[in-house]
């Protein structure tokens, strides 16, 4: 996937991308208000097939999965960071939002149009002409993005397992 | 070939011989603890799409906590779905307002060393100081566990941090942590697993090493375990937990940490970690002065028993500033309950303080009561990010509940050194 660059520091934590005053009312109206507390206009003005660009540790601290989902809904289509949020980016994950290791964030600038080759593991950075080493996720995490997220991922496991009974 | 005791859990839930740093491997689970938050306003759709129920009704356990007390119907809504579903699905092991899961978990003796066990909550971690293997999984990992039975799991190396020595009187685990964040910074502990040990652990009552254990969170650590010892039995025996196995989970003692960290409890000093990261931790010195209109007593991290303990020796026969509001938040009903029969709670009632449910909190940052505008907070909890507990605004100083009670004294930040009832002659 290809898009706009959406750049943060180090350390966003999961009470800035899903704050805990909206956490008891529906998802769609908690992500208006991700990121709020330290980029106000970010809920308004990213746009579908944006990236995410961070730095360390993106999405520490709560297991709360609203934190991917917001950015999800927002049509974030990709989080790259130098390093992330253990919980953070297993929810990612099973919420079928991808995210990848690069530790040359540093190398895209807020607005840089990027693409991100998760397979091969790299992004190209098409601002600049550059393309940024990353760290290619395993096979079977590529296969359940692939079919949309763990959910869609059970369900065709379960199904094949009913097919063909032990 | 030597493994630690994070291998050794693991390679038995993946019924494997030996596992080793950086294999994938699939567990089966031995436990499953769902909060109100996470768990069944969130699984039950899934599950439902799914076609499926919970795998196994007795190794789930289902606490209310976080949207306590229920003061609006969004809040009254989810208390209702969480009840229907632990009846829809048999789940008997259900506390209701009983306290906070990481609290409550092993006070109803559902934990014990050895055991692979998945928490639908970040400071799962806590369930490592009875040393067994627990982390934090969000809401649709924990659908997939509640229909299979199972997760994957990529083996962690151990990060072994060993303190020596024992800690002085007025310090206590939450300042190692407050301490540990600064030193090795957020991700300090790479989702792998950390282990506690040394002398001045092992002299640590269970509920003290269950903080070390919870902010593993705060260190980026998927689990943070604390071998079993007597101290650990003896706790076990108490909630009625079988024991028979349990000083068998221990970890080679060749067996190889990717990290050895080693540090001196006896010259530790009190911390305080300044707006808006754990990792803003230094001495109480740097900050002792500061003014605070708010001294917070709550949360898993910092209003068990013993926390509340650490507050009384403080408090007794004190009071706090008139400008303070001091508040508290007892994190079990039970440990509320022994607290109050034996003095401890009146101690900190009588100092001024005003008794919170037990419940997340203002911790969590879900319900009414948060800080408001400007406000600042010293507080024994976990997190302090930026807006977290309540306005944007607000500053919240963590500590010691030894340091929140000093500075509830002073109405300022305080070295809780200064404050401690004079030592028996």
């Amino acid at each position: 996937m290809s898009g706009r660059a959406f750049v943060f520091g180090d350390n966003i934590d999961t009470d800035v991308l899903a704050p805990g005053r909206y956490m008891k009312g529906p998802v769609e109206e908690l992500a208006r208000h991700c990121m709020e507390g330290i980029a106000p206009d970010f809920a308004r003005t990213v746009r579908a097939g944006d990236i995410v660009v961070a730095g360390r540790n993106f999405g520490m601290g709560s297991s709360r999965e609203q934190a991917a989902q917001a950015l999800k809904i927002l049509g974030v289509s990709a989080v790259i960071a130098k390093s992330f949020g253990g919980i953070f980016l297993r929810n990612a994950l099973n919420l079928g939002l991808p995210v990848m290791v690069c530790a040359a964030t540093d190398d895209i600038r807020q607005d840089d149009l990027i693409s991100v080759d998760l397979i091969n593991g790299c992004v190209s950075n098409e601002t600049r002409g550059v393309t940024l080493p990353a760290e290619p996720l395993p096979a079977f995490l590529l296969d359940m993005l692939a079919d949309g997220g763990l959910v869609p991922h059970l369900e065709k496991m379960l199904a094949s397992r009913r097919a063909t009974p032990s | 070939m030597a493994m630690t005791l994070a291998e050794k859990i693991i390679a038995r839930a993946a019924g494997r011989a030996k596992v080793s740093p950086g294999e994938i491997v699939t567990c089966a689970v031995d436990l499953a603890m769902i909060h109100d938050s996470g768990g069944p306003r969130r699984v039950k759709p899934i599950l439902d799409r799914l076609g499926v129920g919970v795998w196994d009704p007795d190794k789930v356990v289902l606490i209310s906590d976080h949207y306590l007390p229920a003061t609006d119907e969004e809040s009254r809504n989810i208390q209702r779905v969480t009840r229907t579903f632990a009846a829809a699905q048999g789940i008997s092991n259900f506390y209701d307002a009983q306290g906070i899961c990481h609290v409550v978990l092993p006070e109803r003796g559902h934990l014990k060393p050895g055991m692979f066990v998945v928490g639908g909550d970040s400071h799962s971690p806590t369930g490592g100081a009875f040393g067994a293997y627990m982390f934090g999984v969000g809401a649709t990992e924990m659908a997939g566990v509640l229909a299979t039975g199972e997760i994957w799991l990529r083996v962690p190396d151990t990060i072994l941090i060993e303190w020596t020595g024992s800690l002085g009187a007025g310090v206590s685990s939450k300042d190692i942590m407050l301490f540990l964040c600064a030193k090795l910074g957020m991700d300090g502990g790479r989702y792998q697993a950390v282990q506690y040990a040394g002398e001045a652990i092992h002299a640590l009552p269970m509920q003290e090493r269950m903080t070390l254990s919870n902010m593993a969170a705060e260190l980026g650590a998927q689990a943070g375990l604390i071998e079993a010892d007597a101290i650990t039995a003896d706790f076990l025996r108490a909630t009625g937990a079988r024991i028979d196995d349990a000083m068998i989970w221990r970890g080679d003692a060749n067996a190889t940490a990717s990290e050895h960290h080693v540090f001196d409890a006896t010259t530790l000093d009190p911390q305080v970690a300044a707006p808006h990261s754990p990792a803003n931790a230094a001495p109480v010195s740097s900050h002792a002065g500061t003014k605070v209109d708010v001294a917070y007593i709550g949360a898993c991290t910092g209003a068990k028993l013993e926390d509340l303990r650490m507050a009384a020796a403080i408090l007794r026969g004190r009071k706090a500033a008139r400008t303070i509001e001091l508040l508290v938040a007892p994190a079990s009903l039970r440990d509320q309950e022994i607290a109050q029969r034996e003095g401890t709670l009146d101690a900190i009632l009588d100092a001024g303080g005003r008794l919170l449910p037990n419940a997340c909190g203002i911790c969590a940052g879900y319900g009414d009561t948060r800080f408001g505008e400007n406000v600042t907070a010293i507080s024994s909890t976990a997190r302090n990010f930026k807006g977290r507990m309540g306005a944007a605004s607000s500053q919240v100083y963590l500590g010691s509940p030894y340091t929140v009670a000093a500075s509830a004294i002073e109405g300022r930040i305080a070295d809780p050194r200064e404050h401690l009832p004079e030592a028996p002659v």
